[in-house]
């Protein structure tokens, strides 16, 4: 059956593809897995651009940007969705997107504006781990216990640079001291997040990095309560993921069709019981129960694209002598 | 001298391939000055775990070696056969069952678990070590059985009348032959551990694993810069130069498998058989535990291989057979012209070889990178750079089994060729042909299984479309389906072993002479 449905698709592509437009969209793996946002984007957008939207899962998000530097004005992505504001800096910085302009009305904190990327949707990172444990409230107490952590690492995956600068931003110039302690509990550092999270399910791991709303998706989606998130007192770091086209497309209209799609009411009520992150654009029926409280203010840890890009390069090195020892 | 002329052509190729890149790549560098502190931790972790890795191997392949050199049992004949298998076994494979017996979630965490005691952690320098040791321990065990059974008898016999002491057979019969063959084998093992990729990027854990071949990989791949890549390539290629050229001192042991099948006839065997036994049985568990977990786990979930299994299955095929074929040509053009020539020029043949180990396929691959950037998309020769790679990594194998035999063909039928003027078709298809036949299907078959299992360049140059069947197995492993990337596995194994014997059977054949 699988076999036939393959060979089938593999004629009826090369046929359709003479008439059809298609609009390539690098993203990251666990957008277009089956359980993720991909799907129903797809056959959303199919729906009415009249086109064939091909998303290209490229690792996690940070390793899109790699990606892209490999690939330079040669590549065949149109629109490139997944990138967070860690790494729009370096990514206009390449020269490689072009201005875009998209009215919505955010309800990304902070609000948005930015010449480049538009946001999709947004969310805090956190330590998720099982109801029964007493989990630690800080950075200090974590690296002081002997729980077991998995985390992602920062060079490929967007937590795994978000991790990094949360550390950074709460501690500063303690920040390679708090990686050195750390560095016992940390089973291993996975290229992205799905090989974290997965690892985290199969018992691997104690806490894993992810989401205050991944604890939503056993909840909602499995109906399983057991999930929880640390909520830490040094606050948490947020992420904004977000979306660009690239200045060599030769789907200009399709690129930019695409983009206001996704910050329409039909993408972005998609994104809160399949990405499991706050939508960029609230859609008209609200947020799904069982979903988490944005937090305060005061907790929300954030820095600016330049502060980021500034920031990077020297915390990573830092993280990267702290866990080489 | 169309021999010669192929053979130059060969030669200035490999040449290009491996200390051109290199060239190329040291140019992009910014010398030194590019690592930093966790670069050069990367680079004392890459020796730190070759010298652990080489050193644990052979402490543990004399026991064993020595117990299968002294014991006969029912299948023995059948464990030294599967002691040449994790060589050609893609280390993918290895590795997905090394977690499954030794991991977190394996066989023995949970008894421990069970019992009250911590799990065991493979993550980092454990894991690398654990899993370089598993792939190298069974190959040295075959090299000091080898040479062990070269020992005469009559020497133990000798021993046993005067009544040695286990003492007196170490030091007067098997400390100089440990002596002679034990530091070749620790440098192959060495050279090999340098260059290991897959194992640190599957179990390294993060930095406090990461080797130099590695980390290219990531200042590849993830920071997209090139002279840090091109930095870090430098001082692979230093060190694995130095390495091999220490080689030509310590001469690296051969690896042609004969007389492994010769019973032993030991008269001291009996009162060791304890001993023996145990080094026999944890050996032989060692190896087939991890294996037997992914195949039986595979087996179970046969019906849940993806349906990309098809494509992947042809482009590694089609990779593998490419390489072989190259391989081959390389391999019989370097033997058939050097083979007659001076000492010297042997060694320059056989340098080369030595030079496909120690070049790093990354090394390479980044090299070909740079040099393809500017013109092209250098994703879109991903499959033919994948090949050509292979083959240069598997030629110094092949040259090993192909050189002696193209030499000792010359060697015995040169002067019946003089003087019945034999014409060179006669030649080729009379003599020259059925003798290499043998050594041709099984320097084929180590090319085209380690080609098949290898997951290094189409790691650096792969782009979501395409994929091998080490590389999906790999991203299946990412993306924890570890049902199916055991399914994978059984398919990887099954087309490896399946082109080793079609290749090695071809070359047994129907061979007149043998």
């Amino acid at each position: 059956m699988k076999l036939t449905s393959l060979f089938a698709g593999l004629f009826l592509a090369s046929a359709a593809v003479a008439e059809t437009p298609v609009l390539t969209v690098y993203t990251y793996d666990s957008f277009i897995s089956d359980w993720g946002p991909g799907p129903a984007v797809e056959s959303a957008f199919e729906a009415t651009c009249g086109c064939d939207l091909q998303m290209i899962g490229v690792g996690d998000g940070a390793a899109l940007l790699s990606r892209l530097r490999l690939e330079g004005s040669r590549t065949e992505a149109d629109v490139v969705l997944g990138l967070d504001t860690n790494l729009t800096a370096a990514a206009a910085e390449t020269g490689l997107f072009s201005p875009i302009s998209l009215s919505a009305d955010y309800a990304v904190p902070g609000g948005w504006s930015d010449r480049h990327f538009a946001p999709f949707d947004w969310g805090y990172f956190a330590f998720v781990h099982d109801t029964q444990l007493t989990a630690p409230t800080n950075f200090r107490d974590l690296a002081a216990s002997d729980l077991k952590i998995v985390i992602q690492d920062p060079r490929s995956s967007t937590p795994g640079l978000g991790l990094l600068l949360w550390v950074k931003t709460a501690y500063g110039d303690e920040a390679g001291d708090i990686w050195a302690d750390l560095s016992d509990n940390i089973v291993t550092v996975t290229a992205g997040w799905s090989e974290a999270y997965g690892m985290f399910l199969e018992g691997e791991a104690d806490l894993v990095l992810s989401y205050t709303t991944s604890p939503a998706y056993h909840l909602i989606a499995e109906e399983d309560a057991s999930k929880t998130f640390a909520l830490f007192e040094e606050g948490h770091y947020m992420q904004i993921e977000v979306a660009g086209k690239l200045a060599t497309t030769d789907q200009n209209a399709l690129a930019d069709q695409f983009l206001q799609f996704m910050v329409s009411d039909a993408f972005q009520s998609i994104i809160p019981t399949t990405n499991w992150m706050f939508p960029a654009v609230t859609p008209t029926m609200g947020l799904p129960d069982g979903f988490p409280q944005a937090l305060s203010a005061e907790q929300s840890l954030i820095l600016s694209p330049a502060q980021a890009a500034a920031q990077r390069s020297a915390a990573l090195d830092e993280w990267q002598s702290a866990l080489a020892q | 001298m169309l021999r010669i002329v192929l053979g130059g052509v060969v030669l200035i190729a490999l040449l290009i391939f491996s200390l051109g890149t290199a060239l190329v790549v040291g140019l992009q560098g910014r010398g030194l000055a590019a690592l930093s502190g966790a670069d050069w931790s990367a680079v004392k972790f890459t020796l730190w775990q070759a010298s652990l890795s080489a050193g644990l191997s052979i402490v543990m392949a004399i026991p064993v070696a020595r117990a299968l050199a002294r014991q006969s049992f029912p299948g023995r004949q059948a464990l030294i056969t599967l002691l040449g298998a994790p060589f050609i076994l893609p280390v993918i494979v290895g590795v997905l069952g090394l977690l499954a017996v030794f991991g977190r979630a394996g066989w023995i965490s949970s008894a421990l678990d069970w019992a009250g005691f911590a799990k065991l952690s493979i993550y980092g320098a454990p894991g690398v070590v654990l899993a370089h040791v598993f792939f190298n321990l069974p190959l040295v065990t075959r090299l000091l059985l080898q040479a062990w059974t070269a020992i005469p008898a009559e020497r133990f016999r000798v021993a046993e009348s005067l009544g040695a002491s286990p003492w007196a057979y170490f030091r007067l019969i098997e400390g100089p032959m440990l002596r002679a063959t034990a530091p070749g084998a620790f440098l192959l093992v060495f050279l090999l551990c340098l260059t290991s990729f897959v194992v640190a990027l599957a179990v390294g854990g993060g930095p406090r694993g990461t080797t130099i071949e590695l980390a290219i990989y990531q200042a590849f791949r993830l920071d997209f810069d090139l002279g840090k890549a091109a930095s870090l390539a430098l001082v692979q290629f230093t060190i694995c130069g130095a390495v091999s050229l220490l080689a030509f001192i310590v001469p690296l042991p051969q690896t042609n498998g004969l007389g492994l099948d010769r019973v032993p006839q030991r008269l001291d065997g009996p009162r060791h058989r304890l001993w023996d036994g145990f080094w026999i049985f944890g050996a032989g568990a060692f190896l087939v535990l991890p294996l037997g977990a992914v195949l039986l786990r595979g087996l179970r979930h046969m019906l849940e291989v993806p349906p990309q299994i098809l494509t992947a299955s042809l482009t590694s095929l089609t990779i593998a057979i490419v390489s072989t074929a190259l391989c081959l040509a390389m391999a019989l053009s370097l033997s058939l012209a050097f083979a007659r020539r001076g000492s010297l020029a042997r060694s320059l043949a056989e340098a080369t070889g030595i030079l496909g180990l120690a070049s790093s396929p990354l090394v390479v691959g980044t090299g070909l990178f740079v040099l393809i950037f500017p013109y092209a998309q250098p994703m879109n020769f991903a499959l033919s750079i994948t090949a050509a790679v292979n083959a240069m990594m598997a030629l110094p194998f092949a040259l090993r089994v192909l050189m002696p035999a193209v030499q000792e063909t010359y060697g015995d039928y040169l002067h019946l060729r003089m003087s019945l003027g034999m014409g060179s078709w006669i030649w080729i298809t009379r003599i020259l042909g059925p003798r290499l036949r043998r050594p041709i299907g099984f320097s084929a078959g180590l090319a085209a299984a380690l080609s098949m299992g290898d997951l290094g360049v189409i790691a650096l140059f792969a782009d979501p479309d395409l994929q091998t069947l080490p590389l999906m197995l790999y991203r299946l492993m990412g993306a924890y389906r570890m049902d199916q990337a055991a399914a994978t596995a059984v398919v990887l194994v099954v087309q490896s072993l399946f082109l080793f014997w079609m290749f090695d059977r071809g070359g047994r054949g129907h061979a007149t002479i043998g």
